[in-house]
């Protein structure tokens, strides 16, 4: 292991609001298989990252906003660096979208929300994450501009209308009516399927991806060089193996710093497409 | 990506010049150099990245090998130097990555293979001193040499890590383009105030509506070192004219002439985004 750098949350266990069908750890509002995290519990927790030297914080779930507790985490959090909620925007309304800003002017450090579409229309999106989403993610959206933050959007896409497809540029006026004339959309091409992978011809996006392959060809580069999860029943190896018992490496931070054996099939997705869950 | 030991040690200094990527920009270069001079520092050092985004790489590095200034690989230098197919700046937005492609392929096919030798037997690594106080120059971090330390976004904890890891009390480096700089311990028992410096860049502008690009200054003090950031006022009218007649995209340009970046923003925090103009 390279160091301790990047300390995710499982703040919300599995529970959420929506049910996508691509959902990796297959959260809903019925499963239970991860609890919710206690604000004294990410607390100690951030209290030994700042004794191993850690970088920056992630929130996730779940949904982050179903815990009742999340703005004190954050703000814990950022009393000590800086922190990401990933969030499926549902539950930010008004109010928290004026919470959320409060928090950030009174850190040194970034406080980023970053919400996730499924495409730049609501058929694609909707399809996967739920009717009616669409709207209710861009709602937020406003939410959060009305208030001055300016969330990074991630828009999984298949990749050969990444770039120069109308319905970036659609979205993109959209937002700019928002009050958002700066988005932050990063397009992301759809690394978790591999045929979605070998889809891909045409512009540039070749280019990208070989460019990810690179950057995985190092160790160093994979998301347990340097991350860990921490969930209400332990910390595990990383975001993305939190159903696998065996990646359950400790109860405290430090119990974890070792190295991870890369025997799980999704390790593969990591190697080989450079995946990683950080903005 | 793990700590190199290709580092070298250049001695003892009162107060020096740092500068950050040059990004090609070879006429900045020249009037930063001479600023410097001016300014009567003992040394200048370079901290890597002096192609990309700019025209005629070839005389960036004719001019700082001509110089003498001595120079650390920046993950520019990597890249060309052992024939990689990208830059290796890691950005993780497709759009400034088609960006990113453009300046190293125009980048790469221009600079001499000599050049791209010298950048091969560069140190990832510089140590000098400044007074009572250890300085290691890096890159990006003494860990990778593409990570960004943004101000928002590097926490005192990981610091004081890293300045522990790596036995040294102000660590130097660039490859964000923004400068900064931060004491994240006073003087204590003889023992001098520890922080970062972020040099910036002199390849572009800082992203705040002014064309001058930056470097730092740091001298010996009480008790530590003082920092100070110089603009440099340079004929970027020309410079805008020359990447145009090369070929190099507008959106490049635009940079040069306004001082407000138009690509490879997706990888700006919260707090940096919201200073910019896009
Ligand atoms: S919003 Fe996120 S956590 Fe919730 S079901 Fe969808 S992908 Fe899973
Ligand atoms: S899935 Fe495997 S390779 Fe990827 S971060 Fe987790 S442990 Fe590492």
């Amino acid at each position: 292991m390279l160091g301790l750098e990047t300390v995710w949350f499982q703040v919300a266990g599995s529970i959420c609001n929506l049910a996508c069908s691509h959902c990796f750890i297959s959260c809903s509002p019925t499963n239970r298989s991860h609890a919710m995290m206690a604000a004294a519990d990410v607390e100690r927790h951030l209290a030994e990252s700042e004794s191993l030297g850690v970088r920056e914080y992630y929130f996730t779930g779940g949904e982050p906003f179903l815990n009742p507790e999340l703005m004190e985490m954050l703000a814990a959090a950022l009393r000590r660096g800086p922190a990401t909620v990933l969030t499926n925007g549902t539950l930010i309304n008004a109010r928290r979208a004026a919470g959320l800003k409060a928090l950030a002017d009174g850190s040194p450090y970034s406080l980023d929300i970053r919400l996730s579409l499924d495409g730049f229309a609501p058929e694609a999106n909707d399809a996967i994450r739920g009717p009616g989403t669409f709207e209710r993610i861009l709602e937020a959206i406003s939410h959060l501009a009305a208030a001055g933050i300016n969330p990074v959007i991630t828009v999984t896409e298949a990749c050969e209308d990444a770039i120069g497809s109308d319905g970036r540029a659609r979205l993109l006026e959209r937002l700019r009516t928002m009050g958002l004339d700066r988005p932050r959309l990063k397009v992301m091409p759809l690394l978790r399927l591999g045929a979605e992978t070998e889809r891909t011809r045409g512009y540039g996006e070749e280019e990208t991806l070989a460019g990810m392959e690179l950057a995985a060809a190092d160790t160093a580069a994979l998301q347990c060089a340097s991350g860990r999860m921490v969930t209400a029943g332990g910390v595990y190896v990383c975001p993305i193996l939190i159903d696998s018992r065996e990646a359950r490496m400790g109860g405290t931070l430090s119990e974890t710093l070792r190295p991870y054996p890369l025997r799980h099939r999704a390790c593969h997705t990591c190697h080989a497409q450079g995946l990683n869950c950080r903005t | 990506m793990l700590p190199t030991a290709r580092e070298t040690f250049a001695g003892g200094f009162r107060r020096v010049a740092f500068f950050g990527g040059v990004y090609s920009n070879y006429l900045a270069l020249a009037e930063a150099h001479a600023l410097a001079r001016s300014l009567k520092v003992d040394a200048v050092f370079a901290l890597g990245d002096f192609g990309a985004f700019g025209p005629h790489p070839d005389r960036t590095v004719d001019f700082l090998r001509e110089s003498g200034i001595p120079c650390i690989q920046g993950n520019y230098e990597e890249a060309l130097s052992d024939a990689a197919e990208d830059c290796r700046c890691g950005y993780t937005d497709p759009r400034d990555n088609h960006y990113a492609r453009l300046s190293f392929d125009y980048t790469s096919s221009r600079t001499s293979p000599h050049h791209k030798a010298w950048m091969g037997d560069l140190p990832r690594h510089l140590r000098l001193t400044l007074g009572g106080t250890r300085v290691l120059c890096c890159h990006g971090s003494p860990r990778r040499i593409n990570e960004f330390l943004w101000a928002s976004s590097t926490s005192d904890a990981y610091l004081r890590r890293l300045l522990d890891e790596y036995g040294t009390d102000l660590l130097v480096c660039t490859h964000t383009g923004l400068h900064w700089s931060r004491m994240i311990a006073p003087a204590q028992g003889g023992r001098p105030a520890r922080g970062i410096l972020n040099v910036g860049a002199l390849g572009r502008p800082a992203n705040n509506g002014r064309t001058e690009v930056w470097f730092a200054i740091a001298e010996a003090s009480e008790g530590g070192v003082r920092v100070e950031f110089v603009p440099v006022p340079y004929d970027h009218g020309r410079l805008a004219r020359e990447m145009e007649a090369e070929g190099l995209p507008r959106e490049f340009r635009e940079t040069i002439l306004t001082g407000w970046w138009t690509t490879c923003l997706e990888i700006l925090p919260a707090k940096e985004r919201a200073a910019g103009r896009f």
